[in-house]
């Protein structure tokens, strides 16, 4: 386990009490604003200090109330991307991307410099200062200065909340090349379904102060009881590999050993991909239909229903190809007999899946 | 240059130049310093620190400078160990004036400070420390460049103050020309002579002169230092 989480804190009318650990790759925290999720990156961070708890990076321990332990922010080794980037502003691109290597000359490896600036492609932004800097740009010299400061871990609190989806879906790649060819444990905070389904290997589902789901990406998003109830932006992952491109603009996938059609993407022949199937997408079906123009069909069994306060129920459909969610009425379930254990197939159209949820898969996590 | 001031103007002039920067030098890493704590620390007695350093703005600068030379005039406790001890006194000397300048400047200067520090966002100083630095580190790095527009702010105020300071000084170390007789004591004693707004005109334009200099060298060196910031 390389990070290892184990705090209580009290705040006025909040508490939180949070035990987890983040295996290599993308750990995302997951949950809606003031569920604690910044408290907990806080106290990893040691900006917060937090009423009881241990922590440990790596098997070295940064905090432990019980021994009294407390570590210093500056000797963590701990690389953060804040939310508004935070880049010095009296300092060149340049300068700041080296500011971590100041107080750390033994860690780090001057050959980084270039191959983390041609990573997030800032070479052309190293003379200029912060102030002259777009939203996106700043973000991605944010990530190279955390980086830079060659950390144990890598702290990203909300690293896109601030930016519009333009800007998001340019900084989205990087983090993903970040997860697939840098070496370096990321604990990821969001409370967007999308960015967490794209980039995280492993997900902490957090709510009012409390864990209430970690484990793969697939499981954790798949598990209707995680998602805040009536959320509308609900979905499940699945893992899947292009298995041919079509001549009419369609590319092929397959996952579990099942078909799936999307419009074209990039991506070779043979590549893994994720892709995020939004729950309000999906249509369920009793028995198998005929004659629909959606192109995916995927049989499967119900292996969860949850009414939500309003009229809506979210239905976990466990297929070949991996467990799909389903927003529908609750009117529906009822009629349709929808209940766990029931068989039913989801209709997914071909063209409801947006562009920004298809993200590269990383091949050493893939699920089998 | 000396041709037309004559050599006593000359050296009242000189001597206010000399007290103001020796005032203004020697107190400005302490006004950083209690502009820090003031800004940003939570400590017991906070507000009676505050008040003490705001304390010259508000008594009557006469009542400032007896107060000096209570404490380091000859026979004060401090001025008669500092005597003794280190052999500096303040006294009737242009120590004392530089002093009594330093104090009444003080405030001035720790407010501006204080200001500027307050406008730092304390999120850049974590994030310097999540890189490594340690506090020392951080504020020489971080929060020292940013605030340099204020520190110039802060120590030109203070040294248009040292130049202009009356009161506090002709109390703490008197008139005495050539040793403690700065620009405004000496248009003081001009004006008392008759025929003297001659000699009184000519330091006021010196002063009018030195005054507008500060001013303007302020304004410039804030901007360059925003420019930058700026990205621009």
């Amino acid at each position: 386990m390389t990070l290892s989480v184990a705090i209580r804190h009290r705040f006025p009318g909040f508490s939180l009490d949070a035990t987890f650990d983040a295996p290599d790759g993308v750990t995302a925290l997951f949950g809606r604003s003031g569920s604690g999720k910044t408290c907990i990156v806080n106290a990893v961070a040691g900006l917060l200090l937090p009423g009881e708890g241990r922590i440990s990076v790596d098997g070295r321990c940064l905090l432990d109330t019980g021994r009294g332990v407390f570590v210093a922010p500056h000797r963590r080794r701990i690389g953060c991307i804040f939310q508004e980037g935070r880049l010095f502003p009296h300092l060149t691109v340049r300068q700041n991307l080296r500011y971590g290597a100041w107080f750390a000359p033994r860690a780090t490896r001057p050959e980084d410099f270039g191959r983390i600036v041609d990573l997030l492609g800032i070479g052309h932004l190293l003379d200029r200062r912060p102030g002259a800097l777009s939203g996106g740009e700043k973000q991605r010299v944010a990530i190279g200065r955390a980086l830079l400061a060659r950390p144990k871990l890598i702290l990203a609190d909300e690293p896109l909340a601030a930016l519009d989806e333009e800007r998001k879906a340019e900084i989205l790649p990087y983090f993903e090349r970040l997860r697939d060819e840098v070496a370096v444990p990321i604990l990821y905070v969001s409370h967007a379904v999308s960015e967490v389904a794209r980039l995280a290997t492993t997900v902490v589902a957090l709510d009012a102060g409390r864990v209430v789901g970690q484990g793969p990406v697939a499981e954790v998003l798949g598990d209707p009881s995680v998602l805040p109830s009536g959320t509308r932006d609900a979905g499940a992952v699945l893992i899947a590999t292009i298995a041919a491109h079509h001549a009419d603009g369609l590319t092929e996938l397959r996952a579990g050993g099942q078909p799936l059609f999307l419009p074209h993407l990039s991506q070779a022949v043979g590549s893994t991909i994720r892709v995020r199937i939004a729950a309000h997408e999906v249509i369920l079906s009793r028995t198998r239909p005929e004659g629909l123009s959606a192109l995916n069909i995927l049989a499967g069994t119900v292996g969860e229903v949850r009414a939500g306060g309003g009229p809506g129920a979210i239905v976990a459909l466990d297929t070949a190809a991996g467990r799909v969610l389903a927003r529908i009425t609750r009117r529906s379930a009822f009629a349709l007999g929808i209940e766990k254990g029931v068989t039913a197939h989801a209709v997914i159209k071909s063209v409801s899946v947006a562009p920004g949820d298809i993200g590269t898969g990383r091949p050493g996590v893939t699920e089998a | 240059m000396t041709d037309w001031l004559t050599p006593e103007e000359w050296r009242a002039v000189a001597l206010s130049l000399r007290v103001a920067t020796v005032a203004v030098a020697a107190s400005l890493p302490l006004g950083i310093a209690i502009a820090f704590l003031l800004a940003r620390r939570e400590f017991w007695g906070k507000q009676v620190l505050n008040g003490i350093v705001h304390l010259p703005l508000i008594l009557p600068p006469v009542v400032t400078g007896y107060l000096l030379l209570l404490t380091f005039g000859r026979k004060g406790y401090l001025g008669q160990f500092l005597d003794e001890w280190f052999g500096i006194v303040f006294a009737f000397r242009w120590t004392g004036a530089a002093l009594a300048a330093a104090v009444m400047g003080f405030p001035l200067m720790v407010r501006t400070i204080r200001l500027a520090i307050e406008a730092v966002d304390p999120k850049l100083e974590q994030a310097a420390g999540t890189l490594g630095a340690s506090r020392p580190w951080v504020f020489l790095t971080v929060t020292l460049p940013l605030i340099l527009p204020g520190v110039l702010a802060g120590a030109i105020l203070a040294f248009a103050k040292a130049m202009g300071e009356f009161g506090a000084t002709i109390t703490f170390v008197s008139n005495i020309p050539g040793q403690t007789q700065t620009l405004p004591t000496a248009i003081y004693s001009f004006l008392q002579v008759p025929g003297g707004e001659a000699q009184a005109g000519r330091l006021v334009l010196v002063a009018l002169a030195v005054a507008m200099a500060a001013l303007l060298l302020s304004e410039w060196a804030g901007r360059r230092v925003a420019r930058r910031i700026s990205g621009a």
